[in-house]
């Protein structure tokens, strides 16, 4: 089910970015530089955790939401469509993690 | 007020079929005059040839919409009043989201072919022989039904809903608060069959809650709160199947 | 149009940036991997004007996504009832405020 899937994932990321929204609103104030974020982040497994979930979210809430997308304004149906957001999937995924890699490592 | 009337309306009118072209009527004014009014005035007085529907003039029979203004309304009961309150003219098409035939015609044979797509007659689980059953006006159910059972069927939801417009197959809120009603109405039998006929692509899955339909529907049914219904139905049966 | 199109219009777009911005986001962060230097780099590059307003703006789609989100969450799963039509009115509240304060804090 698409739709519940959708709707899970849109739970989660409500927290997500909520929690996202503001470490950043804190983060920023007087500038960034790596190691002041890397600092944070490296090799707590809070962080760690909660970007995980975060990430896995988004690539399940993602391809979900451009699908009526590209089906109602381009009229992008079918399988193919669907192998398309597929691949994104594992696009954001592999992305996605490959970023978790470089910041908590 | 009545010195500040205008003797006369222009109104400008849809013509012909997919392709055609407004044509400019001018109608008296009247007190309490409704847009019906001044389409059958043109049709009596002017040019006979105009093709429209209408059957009941009061609201019941739903045959009469058209787009007024670009806002799909029903015409028998739109005071003239309302949508000249902030232009002078009026422009009249035929309803968006279905062929037209001719003139302010449609043809909304795709619009009651979904409400059968959507399994939208109702069908009772016991006989005539049997008792009837017994429904209290206040069980929470019949309350949902109640607040959908008073459509009239005259497509003007169907013609403010964008996803309509998007995705042709898409069913449309009209069918959907059918399905709705009938699946909160303990005396029907085909729950399930109609849970499967609304879920996916084509069904309340695609709404995207615009709201348009529950902002325009002259008999103050929100669809989109019986198509949540709906959306948490078709998931409570599959989770409910699965466990 | 009337508000409910209007957020859904909103929430449809701000998705569709958001899905954009995400591979450039995973990347830079990912050139962490070839360590903090890189990163530093990077983090120089958005110290750009325009790079700093898209900034914005991006957070700007992301509090609208979330604000839109809420709102559709709480039409389908909420007992329906009058004022959840003006929902669309506190997302976009709330997104605008929380973009503020990130332009704040920028
Ligand atoms: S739900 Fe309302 S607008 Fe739609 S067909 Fe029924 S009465 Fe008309
Ligand atoms: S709420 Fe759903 S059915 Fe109603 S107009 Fe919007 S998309 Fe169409
Ligand atoms: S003529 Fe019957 S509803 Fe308008």
């Amino acid at each position: 089910m698409l739709w519940i899937a959708q709707r899970a994932s849109a739970a989660v990321l409500a927290l997500c970015v909520a929690v996202h929204l503001a470490t950043m609103i804190y983060a920023i104030r007087g500038g960034l530089s790596a190691a002041e974020i890397l600092g944070r982040t490296r090799g707590s497994a809070g962080w760690l955790a909660f970007y995980s979930l975060f990430v896995l979210a988004v690539t399940v809430h993602a391809p979900i939401g451009l699908r009526p997308i590209l089906g109602e304004w381009l009229r992008w149906r079918g399988a193919s469509r669907d192998l398309f957001l597929l691949a994104l999937a594992m696009l954001l995924a592999g992305l996605g993690m490959r970023a978790l890699l470089g910041v908590f490592r | 007020m009545v010195l500040t009337t205008p003797a006369t309306i222009a109104v400008r009118v849809w013509r012909g079929g997919a392709a055609g072209v407004f044509q400019a009527f001018e109608v008296p004014r009247h007190e309490s005059q409704t847009v019906l009014d001044v389409v059958t005035y043109i049709q009596r007085s002017l040019d006979a040839t105009l093709a429209y529907r209408y059957a009941c003039r009061v609201g019941m029979c739903g045959s009469c919409a058209m787009m007024v203004n670009g806002r799909a309304r029903w015409t028998c009961r739109t005071h003239i009043d309302l949508v000249l309150q902030d232009r002078k003219d009026i422009t009249i098409a035929p309803l968006r989201n279905l062929p037209v035939i001719r003139d302010l015609v449609t043809d909304m044979r795709e619009f009651f072919d979904k409400w059968a797509r959507a399994k939208g007659r109702f069908q009772g689980r016991v006989s005539r022989n049997e008792d009837f059953e017994r429904i209290k006006p206040d069980d929470p159910d019949r309350v949902q039904v109640d607040a959908g059972i008073e459509c009239i069927g005259c497509a003007v939801c169907y013609a403010s809903c964008d996803v309509v417009a998007w995705n042709p197959d898409y069913l449309g809120p009209a069918a959907l608060n059918r399905a709705w009603t009938l699946i909160k109405d303990a005396r029907d039998a085909k729950t399930m069959a109609r849970l499967r006929a609304v879920a996916g692509d084509a069904g309340c899955h695609s709404c995207h809650t615009h709201l348009s339909c529950t902002e325009r529907c002259p008999k103050s049914i929100s669809p989109t709160a019986g198509i949540a219904g709906l959306k948490r139905a078709v998931v409570s049966a599959v989770v409910g199947k699965a466990f | 149009m009337h508000v409910g199109t209007w957020a859904a219009l909103v929430h449809r777009v701000s998705g569709i940036l958001l899905v954009l911005f995400l591979p450039g986001h995973f990347i830079a962060l990912g050139s962490a991997l070839e360590g903090a230097a890189a990163f530093d780099s990077f983090l120089a590059w958005t110290e750009q004007p325009l790079v700093k307003l898209s900034e914005w703006g991006i957070v700007l789609a992301l509090a609208a996504h979330l604000g839109g989100g809420l709102r559709v969450l709480a039409l389908e799963f909420l007992p329906w009832r009058d004022w959840q039509k003006s929902l669309a009115a506190v997302a976009a509240a709330a997104a605008i405020a929380v973009s503020l304060a990130f332009a704040l804090a920028l």
